[in-house]
């Protein structure tokens, strides 16, 4: 096994390497918004990726299931060459996605939505439907048990059987969530979960998270939200234009001076800047920095 | 047999959704007060969250949602010869159950998977010809050509569909849009199907005893019960799911596994075997075929079906082929008024029933899952 540069002291080091990315790029045009982009994810861990806007944290995602294809470089999941396979092939070996603005199937009930997770599984064909045989019956039922099961399990207490766009947001993001883990993924990529909830809709989620991993499941984050990020994550990688910048604990990751940087700009008192982002809080940071100006 | 999934479920959490979620109040106030405006498009959104609605109440849409309505249709149907045996009233009544088919088959395209299909007479052809030139020619019983059909259906669907099903949906419109000229303008130039003049002298199904009209009625009957139910029925397993999944948004079906590409070829595939079956039929009933029966228009009208009934509701389509296939005959005392006052009707129908006359309806009958869901204090039981 043969680990990218970069990482040092990682949790659970020796556990097996699920996904590796190795010097993927991507460009649009003349951008490029990942350039020679290498990390892995372990097993069953709780990886966050962070970065300024426009890092290419969403770039590498789409990478990485298969909606781009990289110009350069190499995916594999469990040692499997996935590089530029199609997106339903990659979900089908396990790997699972949210979207960073919900993608629900909005005039389809919750149920429904769920049981798009479970696609790949059902065992029933269209002689069954048209029939409906025993089979058909069976596989129906299971689909909608599971898919109650994983609503309840990402806590969904909405309406199953109406529309999923009749649903509040917060709401709608645990449907999205629930999809996904129907999908019994290997390794789930949220992509800004918590973007939009409320403080106490967070905390649900950072509990979620916690539950997902003790399934098993390896998560990868992208998350703006640092407290979040902070608390939930066993190792953090950290782009900025389109590379990893750092790599390591949360603990390494608030003292990393390349990541104060990327973040807040070349500041003068590292240790100060740290505590900004060990603290989290937008506006206290905005407040403080204005009041450096001043 | 319940046809579709028309029926409106009782709202099971609705109470519990406002008990249990602070921000569920503030939402229907906010529902109220967008009412109270008068914006209807918003109000809908959100009314879900809103408890009760009228709808179940209304004693037509009960009646029509209970699952032995569609057997009741049914029934009527094939009562029909004994109520008014008459000729005229057979043959627009065979017609407009042939373009049920049509449009219950064009549904499975358009209204399932939301694939813009202009040229679904194309299809209609195919089989017709198919059937028309087998029996003619070659002297076969009808029955025989239904698997040669079906072969020539799927042949076309993955001519055209393999292709163009890569592309966007306007794409996909005008491509299907030419395919359905050239195989109209094919059939009028090659010799074996007769060209302008096409293929006549199709045989029946046999008249089993019986008036040899109402005979292929019946047939047609029980063949367009079965499609229907069949595409009913497809439209809510696994594969008709994948259909609306693709529909709604592609990328994120991709992202559930679903390998769009191939459930939208079998969509149109289906379709394509659905306007096959129904070119036989066709053939049968009019014992003659000429390429000008399969022209743009009548693609249009098919369409139009799907549309005014409410795509994606099979009872909805099955509605608006009758109103499009009888309305002009119904109209017949306007005389030379009588596509205005149908165009006229159509568009009133639009303004009104933007969703179609029986629009799809989403919500699913609770009382099936609710049985096992006792274990929704433990879901640690995940498989």
């Amino acid at each position: 096994m043969t680990a990218p540069v970069g990482i040092r002291e990682a949790p659970g080091e020796n556990a097996p390497r699920l996904l590796e990315v190795e010097a993927m790029t991507v460009a649009f045009g003349g951008v490029t918004a990942v350039d020679g982009l290498s990390f892995g994810v372990n097993e069953g861990e709780v990886l966050s990726v962070i970065g300024p806007n426009g890092a290419g944290k969403t770039s590498a995602f789409n990478c990485i299931t298969g909606f781009y294809k990289p110009s350069g470089g190499h995916v594999r999941l469990g040692g499997v060459d996935i590089t530029g396979k199609r997106p339903a092939r990659i979900a089908a070996m396990g790997v699972a996605r949210t979207f960073q603005n919900l993608r629900l199937f909005g005039e389809l009930s919750v149920l429904d939505n769920v049981r798009a997770g479970m696609h790949v599984r059902i065992k029933q064909n269209a002689f069954d439907a048209i029939l409906h045989t025993p089979r058909y019956h069976r596989s129906e039922q299971e689909a909608t048990d599971e898919a109650n099961r994983w609503l309840d399990f990402v806590g969904s207490r909405g309406n199953r059987y109406n529309e999923v766009r009749n649903l509040p947001y917060g709401e709608q993001r645990r449907v999205e969530i629930a999809r996904a883990l129907a999908r019994e993924p290997r390794m789930l990529l949220l992509d800004e979960p918590a973007a939009g909830l409320n403080h106490n809709e967070k905390e649900q989620l950072l509990d979620l998270l916690r539950r997902i991993s003790d399934l098993g499941t390896a998560v990868v984050l992208i998350e703006h939200d640092m407290g979040l990020v902070m608390q939930v994550s066993e190792r953090i990688v950290v782009l900025n234009y389109g590379r990893e910048i750092a790599d390591g604990t949360p603990t390494q990751i608030r003292s990393n001076p390349a990541v104060i940087e990327a973040y807040l700009g070349a500041g003068d008192d590292v240790e100060e800047e740290a505590e900004k982002i060990a603290h989290q809080s937008d506006d206290q940071i905005f407040g403080r920095t204005e009041g450096e100006q001043a | 047999m319940s046809i579709d999934d028309g029926s409106r479920p009782e709202r099971p959490s609705n109470s519990s959704a406002n008990r249990s979620r602070p921000d569920a109040a503030d939402a229907s106030g906010f529902v109220n007060a967008v009412d109270d405006r008068g914006d209807t498009k918003v109000a809908l959104a959100g009314s879900g969250l809103a408890p009760g609605k009228a709808s179940t109440v209304n004693p037509l849409s009960r009646l029509i949602s209970h699952p032995l309505f569609g057997l009741v249709v049914v029934v009527l149907a094939i009562a029909l010869p004994f109520i008014n045996s008459s000729a005229y009233t057979i043959r627009i009544s065979t017609d407009a159950l042939i373009f049920v088919m049509l449009a219950v088959g064009l549904n499975i395209v358009v209204g399932y998977c939301g694939l813009l299909d202009l040229g679904y007479a194309a299809f209609f052809a195919i089989g017709a010809y198919t059937a028309g030139v087998l029996t003619t020619t070659f002297g076969w019983p009808v029955i025989a050509t239904i698997p040669f059909v079906v072969v020539a259906a799927v042949i076309g669907g993955v001519l055209i569909g393999g292709p163009t099903l890569r592309l966007r949906s306007d794409y996909l419109a005008i491509v299907t849009l030419g395919f359905g000229e050239i195989v109209r303008i094919t059939a009028n130039n090659l010799d074996f199907t007769g060209g302008p003049n096409g293929v006549f002298g199709i045989p029946d199904f046999g008249d089993f005893g019986l008036r040899a009209d109402i005979a292929t009625y019946w047939v047609v009957t029980v063949v367009v019960g079965l499609a229907v139910l069949a595409s009913a029925r497809l439209g809510r397993g696994r594969l008709g799911r994948a259909w609306r999944f693709v529909r709604e948004d592609e990328d994120a079906a991709e992202a559930m596994g679903i390998h769009t590409y191939q459930v939208k070829f079998a969509a149109y595939v289906t379709g394509a075997i659905f306007g096959g079956l129904a070119g036989v039929l066709f053939a049968v009933h009019q014992t003659a075929i000429s390429p000008p029966s399969f022209n743009f228009l009548y693609s249009a009208l098919i369409l139009m079906a799907v549309v005014l009934g409410g795509m994606g509701s099979t009872p909805g389509v099955v509605v608006g082929a009758i109103v499009i296939a009888l309305l002009p005959e119904l109209l017949r005392g306007a005389e030379n008024w009588r596509y205005l006052v149908f165009g006229v009707l159509l568009i009133v129908v639009m303004i009104f029933r933007p969703q179609g006359i029986w629009p799809h309806r989403v919500g699913e009958k609770p009382a099936k899952a609710r049985r096992k869901r006792v274990v929704e204090d433990e879901p640690e039981v995940i498989p």
